[in-house]
C-alpha cells in the first residue's frame, strides 16, 4: 500500500499530465504483476462494486471518536470528501499493515458477501493499522472515486512511456475484455487478446475559430457550410465485422452507445466514418447537459438509453471497404458518404449532417443566429475540395459559433466545490431584480480564474450569514456577467424562466447591484415562447 | 467579574485600560506576538515579551514606544497585573495573563501545544476566563509528530536530489521560516529570502540562536542553488524569481495543506502540514488544562469549537475579532518581499 499511496500522493498534487504520467511510469517499474494489472483496473472504470457501505462507515467512524452527528457533517463540508474525512478523523494507528495492493483489493472482493459484524471487524483492523494518507486510499478503494485526474487516456499515455507500444493500441487492448486473474500483464499491454487492425483509429480533422471577415473565404461556390453540434466528436471504425467508437479525445467508448453499435451493425460495409455524438430526441438535438449524464457509465441501464437517447450526425468518411480516402477532396468524400448512407434505410438517429444552401455570404449571419433554437452552436465552413486532415490545420475547416446570450445577475449564494475545488466556493447562484426583491435565475461553477475564486471564496468567508453547513447565503454584492446558450420560460422555476448552460462569463468589478437585470428583461431574450 | 470586554477596537481590559492586540490605534497595548493582525500599526504605547519587542520594531519601526518582559515577570498596570507566559506560537510569542482581585482571564493570542524545539514551549495557564483562537477548530485537524513531519520532509528533499530538483518551501517569513530551517537543519545548503533573513537577524538581536541559512542574492548563480533548499514567503508563489531558480520544485508549509483539496488548489510539487497552531487534540487539551468556567473562541472556526464545547459542559461563546486574517500577513510579506 505505501508504494501505492506515493502514487497517488505524486498524481493528485500535481495538474500537469506529465507529471502524473512520470508518476505512474515510476510505479510501473517497481510494482509488482499483479498491482499493476490492478492499477489499469482502478483507473479504468472497472473497480469491484463497493462492499461496504458509506453509511455504516460515517456511523463506526463516529463510534470511534465519539464525534457528535453534527460535527462529523461540519468536518465532512469542509473537507468535501467522506473518506478523507473520515481518514483525517481517526486516532493515530495502533499497528502497521503493509500488504500489495493486489491482496487489499482481493480481500475487499471477498468482504463483500460477509456479514456488517465482520465487514466492521476488518475495516477497523485496518483503519487502526494504517498512516493517514494510506488510510484515506483504502477507504477510496472501498468505493468512490480518486478524483485525482488520470483519465484513460493518461494511463495509456504512461503505460506507452513504461512499454514503447503505441498508445491506441494500448487503447483497444486495456478497453477490450479481459479478466485479472487470466492475463499477464504484458500479454495485456501486448494486446494478445485484440486485433488492433479491426480497431485503428485516424487522427481527428480540427477546425480553427473563424477569424475573417466572411467575404476574405472568396467564391461561397466553394464552401460547404453544415451546423456545428455540440456533442462528442467520435469516429465510428467498423472493420471485419467489428466496430469501435472514438471519442475526440482518443479513448474508446463503444460501451458507452449500445444504440450507435446496433445500427451501425446493419451495415454490410467496412468503414471509417466522422461525426458528432449527441442525445437526440423526437428528431430534436438536446443539451451537452442532457447527453452528460449518459457518460462514463459502467453500465448504460435501459432507463437511461430510453430517457435519452442518443443519435449520430455524420459529417464525413475517412476510409471505404479499406481503403484511405483522407486525401480526396470533401466534395467525393460527401458523394461516398451519400451513396453509402443511402444503400440501405437508415435508422433514425443516424443522420447525415446536412448541408446549408446559401447563395451570398450575408445570408448566413441570420441562419447563424437561428442556429440556437434547434441547439445547434453555429456552422461550419469546409472549403470544398479540402483534405481530410490530420490535427488542426488553418485555412480549410473553420468554426463559426453563435454569440452566448448574456445577462448580469448577483451573487447570492455560495457553495464549496469537491475535489480539488473542495477548499473554495466554487459553485454559485445568481440573482436578478424582481420587484423590489431578488429571485434566483442561475447556477454556475465554470468561468472563472482560480485568483478570482480565492478572492470571491474570501469575500464569501467575511460576509456569509449561515454558519454551519455547506451552503452560504452572501450579501448581494458581487456582480457577474453570466452567458448562457438559451432561455426558455418555465413553471418549474421561481424567476419563471430556464436558462440552459449558464456560466460565468466575467466578473463586473465595475457594475453594482443596482446595476444589475431585472426578470422583465430576462424574459425579453426569449425569441420562441414555448 | 468583568475583566475584559469585547469593543470595536480590540480586547479591552477594563480596569487596566489598556487593550490585548487592538486593531484600531489605541494609548496602551498589549501584545501577544510579532504577526500583522495581532501587532499593528499606531499604537501609543505597546508592551510585549522581550523576544517580540526587536520584531515589533523590525515590523512596526524603531521609532515606536514600546517596553518588554520576560515571560512569567509581573508588571501592574493600573491595579491590574499583567503577565506573559510561553504560546509556542512563533519566536516571542506568548499569552497574555491578567489577573484583578484575584479573578484571573488569560488570552492566547495564537497558540501551537506541541514542542517544535525552536520557540519556548507552550504553558498551560489556570484561569476563570479563557479567550482561545481557534484556527483550526475541527477534528480533522490533527497534526503528525514533528519528528514524522521532519522524516517526510526530509525525504521529499531527497527524493528531488535525485530528479535533480531544487527544494523550494514556501512558509511565512515569522515563525514558518524558522521552523522550515529547524525542520531542515543539516540536510543540505539553506538559503532564505530577504524577508526572512532580514527578520532572522532581528530574531538574532534578541539572542536567539538559529540554524545557519544564506542570502537568496538576485543575482544568484545557477550552479549554487541546484539541489540546495530555499525557503522564501508564500507571497512569492508564481513570482519570477521562484520562476529563476533552477529546476525548483515547490511545497507549500501550512496546517492547510491538512486537506488534499487544499494541496490539489495551488500548482505545487507538494503541501506539508507544517502549522504554528494547536490542532484540535491540542486546542481541547489547552482548554481542559485552564479549568476556565468561561471559554471565549476567537478567531477560525469559533461557531463550530464553541458549539462543541457547550456541548461537553464546558461553557463557551465565539466573539468576532479581527484577527486570522493570514491575507494581512501575506500583504506584508509582499511588501517586505519587494
Amino acid at each position: 500500500m505505501k508504494h501505492f499511496s506515493e502514487l497517488i500522493s505524486a498524481i493528485e498534487i500535481t495538474n500537469k499530465t506529465n507529471s502524473k504520467i512520470d508518476a505512474l511510469v515510476d510505479y510501473l517499474k517497481a510494482a509488482p504483476e499483479k498491482d499493476k494489472l490492478w492499477i489499469i483496473t482502478l483507473f479504468t472504470g472497472k473497480r469491484p462494486s463497493r462492499p461496504v457501505k458509506t453509511s455504516l462507515m460515517r456511523q463506526w467512524c463516529m463510534e470511534i471518536t465519539g464525534y457528535p452527528e453534527w460535527l462529523f457533517l461540519e468536518s465532512y463540508s469542509s473537507v468535501g470528501d467522506l473518506g478523507e474525512t473520515i481518514a483525517l478523523m481517526l486516532p493515530d494507528p495502533t499497528h502497521h499493515i503493509e500488504k500489495p495492493l493486489s491482496v487489499w483489493m482481493e480481500e475487499l472482493i471477498a468482504l463483500r458477501p460477509k456479514s456488517d459484524l465482520e465487514k466492521k471487524d476488518y475495516v477497523l483492523n485496518a483503519w487502526s493499522g494504517l498512516e493517514m494518507q494510506e488510510r484515506l486510499i483504502f477507504n477510496k478503494l472501498i468505493g468512490g472515486s480518486f478524483r485525482i485526474g488520470v483519465s484513460k487516456k493518461t494511463l495509456v499515455n504512461a503505460l506507452s512511456k513504461y512499454s514503447g507500444i503505441d498508445a491506441n493500441r494500448l487503447m483497444h487492448s486495456i478497453i477490450g475484455n479481459w479478466d485479472i486473474n487470466s492475463i499477464s500483464f504484458d500479454d495485456l499491454i501486448q494486446g494478445e487478446h485484440i486485433n488492433y487492425d479491426n480497431s485503428k483509429p485516424y487522427p481527428f480533422c480540427l477546425a480553427y475559430a473563424l477569424e475573417k471577415e466572411l467575404p476574405e473565404l472568396g467564391d461561397p461556390e466553394d464552401w460547404q457550410v453544415e451546423y456545428k453540434w455540440d456533442g462528442i466528436r467520435g469516429q465510428i471504425v467498423k472493420r471485419n465485422d467489428e466496430i469501435f467508437i472514438w471519442s475526440r479525445g482518443e479513448e474508446l467508448v463503444t460501451s458507452q452507445f449500445p444504440e450507435l453499435v446496433s445500427a451501425m451493425e446493419t451495415f454490410k460495409e467496412n468503414f471509417v466514418i466522422d461525426g458528432e455524438i449527441l442525445a437526440l430526441k423526437d428528431n430534436a438535438v438536446l443539451l451537452f447537459n442532457d447527453l452528460q449524464k449518459r457518460l462514463n457509465r459502467k453500465n448504460v441501464s435501459k432507463k437511461m438509453l430510453e430517457e435519452i437517447p442518443v443519435g449520430f450526425y455524420v459529417y464525413d468518411i475517412l476510409e471505404w471497404n479499406g481503403q484511405d480516402i483522407r486525401t480526396q477532396p470533401m466534395t467525393y468524400r460527401r458523394e461516398t458518404l451519400e451513396t453509402l448512407l443511402a444503400s440501405q434505410t437508415l435508422p433514425n438517429h443516424i443522420l447525415i449532417s446536412e448541408i446549408i444552401t446559401f447563395n451570398e455570404w450575408s445570408e448566413l449571419d441570420a441562419i447563424r443566429n437561428k442556429a440556437r433554437d434547434f441547439n445547434s452552436e453555429g456552422l461550419m465552413l469546409k472549403q470544398k475540395n479540402s483534405p481530410y486532415h490530420t490535427g488542426r490545420k488553418k485555412g480549410d475547416w473553420w468554426k463559426w459559433k453563435v454569440d452566448p446570450l448574456t445577462i448580469d445577475a448577483v451573487m447570492i449564494y455560495a457553495q464549496k466545490g469537491s475535489g480539488r475545488r473542495s477548499s473554495k466556493y466554487t459553485d454559485y447562484t445568481f440573482a436578478v431584480k424582481k420587484d423590489d426583491g431578488l429571485v434566483t435565475v442561475a447556477k454556475a461553477y465554470s468561468g472563472l480564474t482560480d485568483v478570482e475564486i480565492t478572492e470571491i471564496s474570501r469575500f464569501v468567508n467575511k460576509n456569509a450569514i449561515e454558519k454551519f453547513g455547506p451552503v452560504r447565503t452572501v450579501k448581494p454584492e458581487l456582480v457577474f456577467e453570466i452567458a448562457f446558450e438559451g432561455i426558455a420560460l418555465s413553471n418549474r422555476h421561481k424567476s419563471g424562466v430556464a436558462l440552459r448552460f449558464p456560466r460565468i462569463l466575467r466578473w463586473r468589478r465595475d457594475k453594482t447591484v443596482d446595476e444589475i437585470d431585472t426578470i422583465e428583461q430576462v424574459k425579453q431574450l426569449i425569441t420562441n415562447p414555448t | 467579574m468583568k475583566l475584559v470586554k469585547f469593543t470595536k477596537k480590540g480586547i479591552y481590559c477594563i480596569p487596566g485600560k489598556f487593550y490585548l492586540d487592538p486593531w484600531l490605534p489605541v494609548d496602551y497595548a498589549i501584545i501577544s506576538h510579532g504577526h500583522a493582525d495581532h501587532a499593528r500599526n499606531g499604537m501609543k504605547y505597546y508592551l510585549c515579551q522581550t523576544d517580540s519587542k526587536t520584531i515589533l520594531k523590525h515590523r512596526l519601526g524603531a521609532d515606536i514606544q514600546i517596553e518588554s518582559l520576560n515571560y512569567n515577570e509581573p508588571k501592574t498596570v493600573n491595579g491590574v497585573q499583567v503577565s506573559f507566559h510561553p504560546a509556542g506560537h512563533v519566536i516571542g510569542s506568548a499569552q497574555i495573563r491578567l489577573e484583578y482581585k484575584g479573578f484571573v482571564v488569560v488570552f492566547t493570542g495564537d497558540y501551537k501545544v506541541k514542542n517544535d524545539h525552536l520557540t519556548v514551549p507552550f504553558e498551560p495557564i489556570k484561569c476563570h476566563e479563557f479567550i482561545t483562537e481557534s484556527t483550526f477548530g475541527l477534528p480533522i485537524y490533527n497534526w503528525l509528530s514533528e519528528a514524522q513531519l521532519q522524516q517526510q520532509m526530509h525525504d521529499w528533499v531527497l527524493k528531488n536530489q535525485s530528479h535533480n530538483r531544487t527544494s523550494v518551501f514556501l512558509g511565512y517569513s515569522l515563525g514558518k521560516a524558522q521552523r522550515i530551517m529547524k525542520l531542515m537543519e543539516g540536510v543540505d545548503k539553506m538559503y532564505v529570502h530577504s524577508a526572512i533573513h532580514n527578520l532572522n537577524r532581528a530574531i538574532e538581536g534578541s539572542g536567539i540562536l538559529l540554524p545557519q541559512t544564506h542570502l537568496l542574492n538576485y543575482d544568484f548563480k545557477k550552479e549554487d542553488l541546484q539541489n540546495k533548499i530555499i525557503i522564501m514567503p508564500p507571497g512569492l508563489l508564481g513570482s519570477k524569481l521562484l520562476k529563476k531558480i533552477p529546476n525548483a520544485a515547490t511545497a507549500i508549509c501550512s496546517g492547510w495543506m491538512q486537506i488534499r483539496g487544499n494541496r490539489r488548489w495551488q500548482a505545487v510539487d507538494a503541501g506539508f502540514a507544517v502549522s504554528d497552531h494547536a490542532d484540535w487534540n491540542g486546542l481541547m487539551s489547552a482548554v481542559k488544562a485552564t479549568e476556565a468556567e468561561k471559554v471565549y473562541v476567537t478567531h477560525g472556526s469559533q461557531a463550530t469549537f464553541s458549539k462543541y464545547l457547550n456541548e461537553i459542559g464546558i461553557p463557551s461563546a465565539e466573539v468576532k475579532t479581527e484577527y486570522g486574517a493570514e491575507d494581512d500577513d501575506k500583504e506584508l510579506e509582499k511588501k517586505e518581499a519587494s
